[in-house]
């Protein structure tokens, strides 16, 4: 058993070590009651993100118009690394954030354009309708987010989009089995309704 | 009762999405941290994670620049950069089984997918300190512990020769605390 600069135990196995570093975040424990008002840290962060709220229906719009820029740079330059990653990067933020903005039904047209971007393998083959009609999804869905049936109107919408996308990856894939796993899978995407 | 001071941490995230920073920031500044950095691309991640020293790390999968793995990689393995044991939590939309392994084995140390919620992050961060697990060197992977627990019906052969073949229990620091008070 040795200790490194760090201080760290070191203990040394025929092909593998086993380290307990330090912990430094002891100093972060204590038994000190919490200031009144502040016993719950949960509620407290949810009422911290809850004063943001009002900002959230415009964040979306301004993450909405980033996709579509993204999208006119691929309609104008093609699909290169660049276009590419910044397509991709704008859905992903929008699959990510949208339930935490309050459109949680954007998330999922968003999660198929991150399918299609991620599972093509060859990303010039990819056809830009389809990638438009996943832009103009997502912008429509929460531009028409205050009517009633939004969430069953994007549902169907979503469905045939990932059908159609489905339907070209697995042509596209169709030598590459471990790819044909992963777009057989059920989407991830929580909370499609609400 | 035991409880983790936040404004005693020092926290990094690493996010390229200036809401997404600002939402993490409200929720840890709700939690009662005060020492919070950013940034908002791989290189000026390492810069920050170098300049700083933040005890915890923060860190969106897709950035430009470098991505949030091999940011993690960087960390764990360039000693020169800062502390190579720092817990570091993957918030990520990524929420595929292959994804959630493929950052285990770059070396994260927790994980935790968008949407984000209070509770989640709380979580996260409450178990990296009360629940620091040892690190591992082998020639193909420097971490923390992947072995969570035993399964006991596993019959393949084990990975690692001349130790404990199942998992190395660590007693929670809150345990600790407590016996120590």
């Amino acid at each position: 058993m040795t200790k490194t600069k760090q201080e760290a135990v070191v203990v040394k196995h025929s092909d593998h070590e086993v380290i307990t570093p330090v912990h430094e975040l002891r100093k972060a424990t204590t038994y000190k009651p919490p200031m009144p008002g502040q016993e719950d840290p949960v509620a407290c962060a949810e009422e911290a993100l809850a004063e943001l709220s009002d900002q959230f229906p415009s964040w979306m719009g301004s993450e909405c118009e980033r996709l579509d820029q993204a999208r006119k740079a691929v309609e104008q330059h093609g699909f290169n690394d660049t276009t590419r990653d910044e397509l991709f990067r704008a859905a992903h933020d929008i699959k990510g954030e949208a339930a935490t903005f309050g459109f949680p039904a954007v998330a999922v047209a968003a999660e198929s354009l991150c399918r299609l971007i991620d599972l093509s393998p060859e990303m010039t083959r990819i056809p830009f309708t389809l990638v438009a009609q996943h832009v103009d999804a997502v912008c429509a869905i929460y531009r028409e987010y205050n009517n009633s049936d939004v969430v069953e109107v994007a549902e169907a919408l979503t469905a045939r989009l990932r059908h159609v996308t489905d339907d070209f990856l697995l042509r596209e894939n169709r030598d590459r089995p471990a790819a044909l796993d992963e777009i057989g899978a059920p989407s991830v995407v929580p909370g499609k309704r609400g | 009762m035991v409880r983790v001071d936040f404004s005693r941490l020092r926290l990094l995230v690493i996010d390229d999405n200036v809401h997404m920073r600002r939402i993490i920031r409200s929720l840890l500044h709700g939690f009662g941290a005060r020492e919070i950095y950013e940034a908002e691309d791989g290189p000026s991640g390492l810069e920050t994670f170098s300049q700083c020293a933040p005890e915890i790390v923060i860190i969106d999968w897709v950035l430009p620049g470098l991505d949030g793995l091999e940011l993690t990689r960087m960390m764990r393995h360039l000693k020169t950069l800062g502390n190579a044991y720092v817990p570091i939590i993957m918030l990520t939309g990524h929420s595929e089984r292959a994804r959630v392994m493929a950052a285990r084995d770059a070396g994260v140390t927790e994980f935790l997918t968008k949407p984000i919620s209070a509770k989640g992050l709380y979580q996260r961060i409450v178990n990296v300190v009360f629940n620091p697990r040892p690190f591992i060197r082998t020639e193909t992977y420097f971490g923390p512990d992947r072995r969570r627990n035993v399964n006991p019906n596993y019959n393949g052969p084990e990975r690692r020769k001349g130790g404990e073949a199942d998992v190395i229990n660590q007693v929670p620091l809150a345990d600790v605390v407590r016996a120590e008070d």
